[in-house]
């Protein structure tokens, strides 16, 4: 019997997370910046607490030590490629959910083709393939070749498509993709149903044990996260986070990273139900970064330039860059004609991104990965 | 900006006046790695660097002779961006198989790098362990056999062990390379009672890697006897990593001259041509 995020997770959520973080307390706080050794989920929560917001300079300086010192003066650029917006889910935050009524697109092979070479001409090598959930638009076999074709043109494949089972993600593990991205978008069960009321991703569970099936198929790399927005964020933040430190335990040889997508707004989705602010944001990602020293952070285009030049600094290791986040806006046709899944807030060329990143004294690293 | 200035016109005086490339002429002192002859005793790594522009000074400042280059970093398709391009051709490459998480991956990075040009040098690294990094030394060992065996000058970074030490000596290894501590940590020499064991009984060169987070703990390292030792992280997020380069250099010449005194002085009491206590009769 394998080890499941499950068989710990219900004791997690049963734990009254509200009522510890408003009792913690500034020394709690400063305890838990002082200590030495591996930080528990107690010194996590005691970190995101409100408590903790007036110290997010002392955590700062301790983040950015932890991440030069583990990553060094370096961040790795990705690109997103949307190869099918057809959907059977209802996920009601979601630009591309079934229940919208927009012109759905599918691209060909010769198609991705042609977006693939149009990403790897700016340089990017490591490129995320993203779909809707319709495994009758895209099967198996849609999804065998689209990886087969993306090893000619980038150093690592990572898949953001709807989840699998563990022999599926054995074959496009095969096939040449190494990394796996799966949100749990909310861990409340309660506000996961409600956004989710139909289609194959209602299943929670499910989702919930996605990573490690993906781990056990032999990914090299997983990257989780919850949609911000959707439930009370820190506790969110905490779930996410002992999620993350669960599947490093459970399989050490694999790169663990969160991310911190915050809801945009996107046609025909809800507005978002909690406010994450850029202070909130920053405490996340402080508390993670010390919580997990070695932890990948990976930051979207969904934040605003201003604001990701200054993460470059508290953290982060992964950036999107260049994204487009319609079906065929690369190459295939006009941004104007394709449906976005979110609006991207960071509209700058792969080029401006990494010119941001040496004036900011940091390394923009294109290829940090060789198939074998 | 001119306080700057003098604090490294001061630094380059400093450096001149000390000549200390001098004693390696008469001591005759080189390191040999796989047949290849080295004068300096300070390997360097590619990674973590603000800018891979900094990479050749901080070469030229610390005189290192050869620096590792992970091959998933290496892109042929990058051109003139490629991260070989910004090594001097003189400095030898040591590929490096970091992401290997099997002995069968870390082959199969090694022949790419050779196909890449890096040249038949290799660092093996198998790490399963992506919390601390730790090698795992029993894919190490199956990886140094098969590498070696197809011509490959093996370096591989293992857990101090002396058992498989000894092992990497027969399976035809060119050094091994103990961790001080785990990568990056700037821990320095938590493992030293393992290495100066290590250090002891290996026929083949020891060079410290990882770990190594100040120049002290690189003399530290060399005084024990290492042969060389490997500094990365330390001189790479260093806020001027051309001047840790220099720093290291002239501690690691310090500790190797150290250790060489310390060597004299035990031969001389080892060829005891007048016994200190021959008097006693």
């Amino acid at each position: 019997m394998n080890m499941s995020f499950l068989d710990v997770f219900p004791r997690l959520e049963g734990f009254d997370v509200d009522r510890h973080l408003q009792a913690a307390t500034p020394a709690d706080v400063e305890r838990a910046l002082r200590r030495d050794e591996q930080l528990d989920r107690r010194d996590l929560l005691c970190l995101l607490a409100p408590a903790a917001q007036p110290y997010l300079e002392e955590m700062a300086r301790k983040a950015r030590q932890l991440t030069l010192q583990h990553f060094g003066r370096v961040i790795s650029l990705y690109a997103p490629l949307y190869i099918s917006d057809y959907c059977s889910n209802a996920c009601t935050y979601c630009g591309f959910h079934a229940g919208v009524d927009f012109p759905r697109t599918k691209l060909t092979l010769e198609q991705i083709e042609q977006e693939a070479a149009a990403i790897a001409a700016t340089g990017i090598r490591h490129i995320l393939v993203l779909t809707g959930e319709a495994p009758a638009q895209t099967p198996m076999s849609y999804l065998t070749d689209t990886v087969r074709l993306l090893t000619e043109h980038f150093s690592s494949i990572a898949l953001e498509i709807f989840p699998l089972d563990e022999a599926d993600y054995r074959t496009l593990r095969q096939a040449g993709a190494d990394s796996l991205t799966v949100y749990q978008e909310t861990y409340d069960r309660e506000t996961y149903k409600e956004v989710h009321p139909a289609g194959r991703k209602a299943d929670y569970v499910y989702r919930l044990q996605t990573p490690e099936r993906g781990a056990r198929a032999g990914f090299r790399a997983l990257n989780i996260g919850p949609l911000f927005g959707l439930a009370e964020p820190r506790r969110e933040a905490w779930l996410a986070a002992l999620h993350a430190r669960w599947l490093e335990e459970a399989f050490p040889d694999v790169e663990i990273s969160l991310s911190l997508p915050r809801m945009t707004k996107a046609a025909g989705a809800i507005p978002p139900r909690y406010m994450v602010t850029d202070k909130d944001f920053v405490q996340f990602m402080l508390a993670w970064r010390l919580f997990m020293p070695r932890l990948g952070i990976t930051i979207s285009t969904r934040e605003a330039p201003a604001f990701r030049d200054r993460l470059v600094h508290l953290g982060a290791t992964r950036f999107s860059s260049g994204s487009k986040t319609g079906v065929g806006e690369y190459a295939v046709r006009s941004q104007e004609a394709a449906p976005e899944q979110f609006a991207v807030t960071d509209n700058r060329s792969v080029e401006e991104v990494a010119a941001m990143l040496r004036r900011s004294g940091c390394q923009p690293v294109f290829k940090d990965w060789e198939l074998v | 900006m001119s306080s700057r200035m003098g604090t490294q016109w001061s630094c380059s005086v400093l450096l001149e006046a000390v000549d200390v490339t001098e004693y390696r002429k008469t001591a005759n002192d080189a390191l040999l790695l796989g047949g290849v002859r080295f004068s300096s005793r300070l390997l360097t790594g590619t990674g973590k660097f603000a800018s891979r522009e900094l990479i050749a000074p901080m070469l030229a400042a610390s005189g290192s002779e050869m620096i590792t280059v992970a091959l998933r970093r290496v892109d042929p398709k990058a051109g003139e961006q490629d991260i070989l391009r910004y090594i001097p051709p003189s400095v030898q490459v040591l590929p490096n198989t970091s992401g290997a998480r099997t002995a069968e991956e870390a082959v199969r990075i090694a022949r790419i790098a050779r196909e890449a040009g890096c040249g038949d040098f290799i660092k093996i690294e198998v790490i399963t362990d992506n919390r601390y990094l730790l090698p795992d030394n029993a894919e190490t060992l199956k990886a140094t056999e098969l590498l070696a065996k197809e011509g490959f000058i093996v370096l591989p970074y293992m857990m101090p062990d002396i058992t498989v030490s000894k092992q990497l000596h027969d399976a035809g290894a060119a050094a091994v390379m103990p961790l001080g501590s785990p990568i990056g940590s700037n821990r320095g020499l938590e493992m030293k009672a393992m290495i100066k064991r290590i250090i002891e009984s290996s026929k083949l060169p020891v060079v410290v890697d990882a770990g190594i987070g100040r120049p002290s703990q690189a003399a530290e390292a060399m005084e024990l006897g290492a042969d060389a030792v490997l500094v990365n992280t330390a001189i790479a997020t260093s806020s001027d990593p051309v001047m840790a380069g220099k720093a290291f250099a002239l501690a690691v010449q310090a500790g190797r001259l150290a250790r060489l005194a310390q060597l004299a002085e035990e031969q001389e009491y080892a060829q005891a041509s007048s016994p200190l206590t021959g008097f006693l009769r």
